[in-house]
C-alpha cells in the first residue's frame, strides 16, 4: 500500500531544493563551488543511505560504485569522446551494473560478513584501476577537460568550466537523488526495505523474498552512487584511482552517520557539515584531524542518531 | 507488509526489535571512529619522516643568519606565515602554498613547507617581490586530489592569491590542475612527474623549479649503461610512478644498445619481496630499482639477504630513501650501490656558495638532517624545487611587470615565463642552472649520481643539462589563455 508524504513533509523537502536553488544568487564564489561539490557528494551519501539507512546493510565498499561512475563517465569521454549526457549515462550504468554484480554475490552474506565482502570487492576494484593503468591513468589519473565538449541543448551551449553550470548540474543531480530517495521511502518497496532493516526474519516469514528486495536496494544505491561519481568527473574534470580507495568508502558512511542514518535530509547536512569542519579547521591548525575527531565525538555524544535523526527522535517525529 | 497508516510518522520508526538497527549504527560509529583515529595517527606517523641537506659555492649571500629548521617550525603559525609590513600603498604578493601536511605525502610535505618558509623569509629580507612582501598562505590538501582541487579554488576565490605553487604528489597535481586552468590561476608545481611536460594539463600549470622524471632518467642513462652494465633488470612499483621509470629507462636502454633482461612489477600492497628476487635473470649486470613507500627498508634488507656478497651492480632513485638515514639498520647492503640524487644530501658533495647558503637558511647539517635533530633527515633531492620556484616567481613578476591578479597581468606573467630560457645558478637556484622549455612548461637541469660509501652518498658523476633533454611532445604556448 503506497503512502503519501504529508504536505508539510513535501513543503520542507521542496523548500530545501528551493533554498539551494536561490542560494547560488548570493553565495560568494568559493562557497558557490563548495556547495556544488557538496551536493554531488551528498548525492553519493543519499545513495549510500538507501542501503545502510533504509535497508540496514552496512557496506564498506561504496567507493567502487562511486568510482564506477567516475570511470564510466571519464573514460568514455577520454577514450571514446562521448558527449556529457552520454558519458553521464555510461557512469550511471556502470554503477548500476557493478552494484548488480556485486549484490548477487555479496548479499548471500549478512552483517559483518557483508561488510567484509564489500570491503574486499572494493579493494579488488581499487587494485583493478591501478592494474589497467594504461586505460585508467592509475594512481595519477586523467584530466578529461580537453576531451569534454560543451553541452549543447537546443541552441544553448553550456561549458562545464562555468560555475553556474557546475552548480545547477550538481543541484539537478541532488534534487533527483533526493526525490528518488523520498519516493522509495514512501513506496511499498521502501516499506519492505525498512521492514528488512528492522527484522529480516520476520519480513521473510511474511512471505517477502528479502534477497530480491535487498538486491534492488543495492542496485538503486549503486546507481545513485555511480551518478554522483559520473557528475564529479564531468564537473571537476578528473578521474583517478583515489576515488576507488577505502577513504571514499568511509566518507559516505561518515556523512550519513553525522547527518542521520535513515533520514532524507541527513546526507546533505552531514556532507556539508563535514566539508566545512575540515575546511575551516585545516585553516586554523596543522592538527585539524584532531579537531575533526573531537567534533565527531561531540556529535556522537549529543546526537547519537546523527543530527537529523536525533532531532526527529526528540522534537519532530514526523521527519522522514 | 510493514506499513503504517500515519502518513506523518517517520518510515524509519520501527515498532519493535530495534536490535539490528542499533547494531548497524554502533558498528558504523565504531568504524567511523576508528577511521578518524587512524587518520590522526597516520598523520603523525606520516610526519615522522626525516629531512636532509647539501653544500655550495656561488653568489654572495645577501642575507645573513639562518635559523634551524626546527626553530623555524616552532615559530610557525598554522595557515599563514610571516606577513611583513608592505611599503606605502603596496599590498603584499599573496602566494598559496598547497601543502601535503597530512596523508601519504606528509613526510615530504613537512620539508617542502620548511623550505618554502625559509625561502619566503629570505625573499622578504632582501626586499620582497618587486618591492612587495610575500604573504604566504598555506592550506593542507591531505595529499588528496579532491581536496587539492578544493584548495586551489580556495586560493583563487577566497584568499585571492596571485599564484599557487608547491604541490608534490602527481595525483594531487593532476586533480588540481583543471581547476587552476578554469580559474586562470598560475599554478607552479614541484612534482617531478612527467604530467606537466607531457601536455596532459593546461597553460596555467608550470614546473620550473624541478626537473621531471623523464629528463632525470634520460640524463643518467648513458652513464649508468657505460659504467654499471648494459643488461638491465628493472624492479618497479606496479603503478604510474613505476611505469614512468620502466618506460623511460627501458627506452633509454634500447636506444643505447643495452638489453632489458626482465621487468619486475611489484604490487603496491606487497610487504615482503623475497618471491620476486628469483625472477631476476642470472646474467643481469644492472639491477635498477625505484621502490618507494613504507616497505622499502624491507625491500633492501631482503634484497641483501638474497644476493649476499654476489650481486649485480645496483642503481636506484633516492626517492626510495628520501628522509631515511643512510646509516639506518638494514641499509648496510646498499654499500657500493648507486643512486640518482637531485641535489646531494651530504655537505661537501656539491660545495657551491648558493647551495651552502640554501642549507644554512634551512638549518641543514652536513649529513642532510636538521641541525636540531639528526634523525630528521631532509628530502634534499626534491625540496629545493620549492625554494627555486619562489625565486622564479620573483624573477618573472619583476620582469613581466605583474602587479595585480588581473587576466592581463597573469597573461604577462605566463608569457614572460614561457619566453624565459635560463635560470642561473646562485642563491636563487642552488641546485644549478635551469634550462626552461616554454613549450613544455618544464625545466631541465643537471643530475647527480652518487655512490654509497661508508653509508654516505658520495657524488661520482654530474650530468649536463643537455643529457636531460628530450623532444617536446606538446606546445602549451599555442593553447588558449
Amino acid at each position: 500500500m503506497r503512502q503519501r508524504p504529508s504536505g508539510k513533509i513535501l513543503a520542507l523537502h521542496a523548500g530545501i531544493i528551493v533554498v539551494l536553488l536561490v542560494a547560488q544568487l548570493f553565495l560568494p564564489p568559493y562557497h558557490h563551488t563548495n556547495l556544488a561539490r557538496i551536493m554531488v557528494f551528498a548525492s553519493f551519501a543519499v545513495g549510500y543511505n538507501v542501503l545502510m539507512g533504509y535497508t540496514g546493510l552496512l557496506s564498506l565498499g561504496h567507493a567502487m560504485f562511486f568510482a564506477a561512475g567516475v570511470y564510466g563517465a571519464g573514460l568514455t569521454v577520454f577514450h571514446l569522446h562521448f558527449g556529457a549526457i552520454e558519458a553521464f549515462g555510461a557512469g550511471v550504468l556502470s554503477g548500476l551494473a557493478l552494484a548488480t554484480a556485486i549484490g548477487l554475490v555479496a548479499l548471500r552474506t549478512t552483517g559483518v560478513s557483508f561488510l567484509i565482502v564489500t570491503l574486499m570487492f572494493a579493494q579488488a576494484a581499487f587494485l583493478t584501476t591501478l592494474h589497467f593503468n594504461q586505460i585508467t591513468g592509475g594512481d595519477q589519473g586523467l584530466v578529461i577537460s580537453s576531451e569534454l565538449a560543451s553541452l549543447r541543448i537546443g541552441s544553448f551551449e553550456f561549458s562545464f568550466a562555468d560555475p553556474a553550470v557546475k552548480y545547477n548540474a550538481a543541484l539537478l543531480l541532488f534534487a533527483v537523488s533526493f526525490a528518488v530517495s523520498m519516493a522509495l521511502v514512501y513506496s511499498p518497496v521502501g516499506r519492505v526495505l525498512i521492514a528488512i532493516r528492522e527484522n529480516e526474519a520476520r519480513t521473510r516469514m511474511l512471505g517477502y523474498n528479502t534477497y530480491k528486495y535487498k538486491l534492488l536496494s543495492m542496485i538503486i544505491s549503486g546507481a545513485i552512487s555511480g551518478a554522483a561519481g559520473a557528475m564529479y568527473a564531468l564537473l571537476f574534470s578528473y578521474v583517478g584511482s583515489t576515488f576507488a580507495s577505502i577513504q571514499y568508502s568511509i566518507f559516505p558512511l561518515l556523512w550519513t552517520l553525522v547527518g542521520g542514518v535513515g533520514t532524507l535530509m541527513g546526507p546533505i547536512l552531514g556532507t556539508g557539515l563535514m566539508f566545512y569542519v575540515v575546511d575551516v579547521s585545516s585553516g586554523l591548525t596543522h592538527s585539524h584531524l584532531i579537531v575533526v575527531g573531537i567534533v565527531l565525538v561531540v556529535l556522537v555524544l549529543w546526537f547519537p542518531r546523527g543530527i537529523v535523526g536525533t532531532v526527529r527522535e526528540r522534537w519532530f517525529p514526523w521527519l522522514p | 507488509m510493514a506499513t503504517d497508516n500515519d502518513t506523518d510518522k517517520s518510515p524509519t520508526e520501527a515498532d519493535d526489535l530495534p536490535v539490528s538497527r542499533r547494531s548497524v549504527f554502533r558498528s558504523a560509529a565504531a568504524l567511523a571512529g576508528a577511521a578518524v583515529a587512524g587518520g590522526v595517527v597516520g598523520r603523525y606517523l606520516g610526519n615522522s619522516q626525516p629531512a636532509a641537506a647539501p653544500a655550495g659555492d656561488d653568489h654572495k649571500p645577501p642575507v645573513q643568519g639562518a635559523k634551524s629548521a626546527s626553530a623555524q617550525a616552532a615559530e610557525q603559525v598554522p595557515g599563514r606565515i610571516v606577513k611583513p609590513a608592505s611599503g606605502p600603498g603596496e599590498r603584499p604578493i599573496k602566494l598559496g602554498f598547497q601543502a601535503h601536511r597530512t596523508g601519504i605525502g606528509a613526510g615530504y610535505g613537512g620539508w617542502y613547507e620548511r623550505t618554502t618558509r625559509a625561502a619566503v623569509k629570505v625573499i622578504n629580507e632582501i626586499g620582497g617581490i618587486a618591492g612587495r612582501p610575500i604573504e604566504l598562505i598555506v592550506e593542507d590538501d591531505g595529499t588528496d586530489p579532491k581536496r587539492g582541487a578544493e584548495v586551489v579554488e580556495k586560493f583563487a576565490t577566497q584568499h585571492k592569491v596571485d599564484f599557487a605553487f608547491g604541490t608534490l604528489f602527481s595525483h594531487v597535481v593532476i586533480g588540481s590542475a583543471p581547476r587552476a586552468g578554469e580559474l586562470k590561476l598560475p599554478y607552479l608545481v614541484v612534482s617531478e612527474g612527467y604530467h606537466v611536460a607531457s601536455g596532459a594539463l593546461n597553460r596555467y600549470v608550470f614546473q620550473p623549479g624541478l626537473s621531471d622524471v623523464r629528463s632525470q632518467v634520460t640524463a643518467i642513462s648513458s652513464w649508468v649503461m657505460d659504467n654499471l652494465g648494459k643488461k638491465a633488470t628493472i624492479i618497479f612499483p606496479d603503478y604510474a610512478f613505476g611505469y614512468n621509470h620502466r618506460d623511460f629507462f627501458g627506452a633509454a636502454v634500447a636506444k643505447l644498445g643495452g638489453t632489458i633482461k626482465a621487468l619486475i612489477p611489484i604490487p603496491p600492497t606487497e610487504s615482503s619481496f623475497t618471491k620476486y628476487f628469483p625472477k631476476i635473470p642470472s646474467d643481469t649486470e644492472l639491477l635498477y630499482h625505484v621502490m618507494v613507500g613504507p616497505g622499502v627498508l624491507t625491500f633492501v634488507r631482503e634484497m641483501g639477504e638474497y644476493f649476499g656478497s654476489k650481486r649485480p651492480q645496483i642503481f636506484g632513485f633516492i626517492d626510495s630513501l628520501e628522509g631515511v638515514d643512510m646509516a639506518s639498520p638494514g641499509l648496510e647492503f646498499l654499500e657500493g650501490t648507486y643512486f640518482w640524487e637531485g641535489l646531494p644530501r651530504y655537505a661537501g658533495e656539491y660545495p657551491t656558495r648558493g647551495h651552502k647558503f640554501y642549507r644554512e637558511k634551512l638549518g641543514l647539517s652536513d649529513s642532510g638532517a636538521s641541525v636540531d635533530d639528526a634523525k630528521d633527515v631532509s628530502n634534499n633531492s626534491h625540496m629545493f624545487g620549492c625554494w627555486e620556484t619562489l625565486f622564479i616567481i620573483k624573477e618573472i613578476v619583476e620582469q613581466s611587470g605583474y602587479r595585480e591578479a588581473t587576466p592581463r597581468d597573469r597573461e604577462a606573467f605566463i608569457e614572460t615565463l614561457e619566453n624565459t630560457r635560463w635560470f642561473n645558478e646562485g642563491i636563487e637556484h642552488p641546485q644549478g642552472h635551469k634550462m626552461f622549455i616554454g613549450k613544455t612548461h618544464q625545466s631541465h637541469s643537471q643530475q647527480f649520481i652518487s655512490k654509497v660509501v661508508d653509508q654516505k652518498l658520495k657524488v661520482v658523476h654530474r650530468t649536463s643539462i643537455e643529457d636531460s633533454l628530450y623532444e617536446p611532445e606538446t606546445d602549451y604556448t599555442k593553447r588558449a589563455l
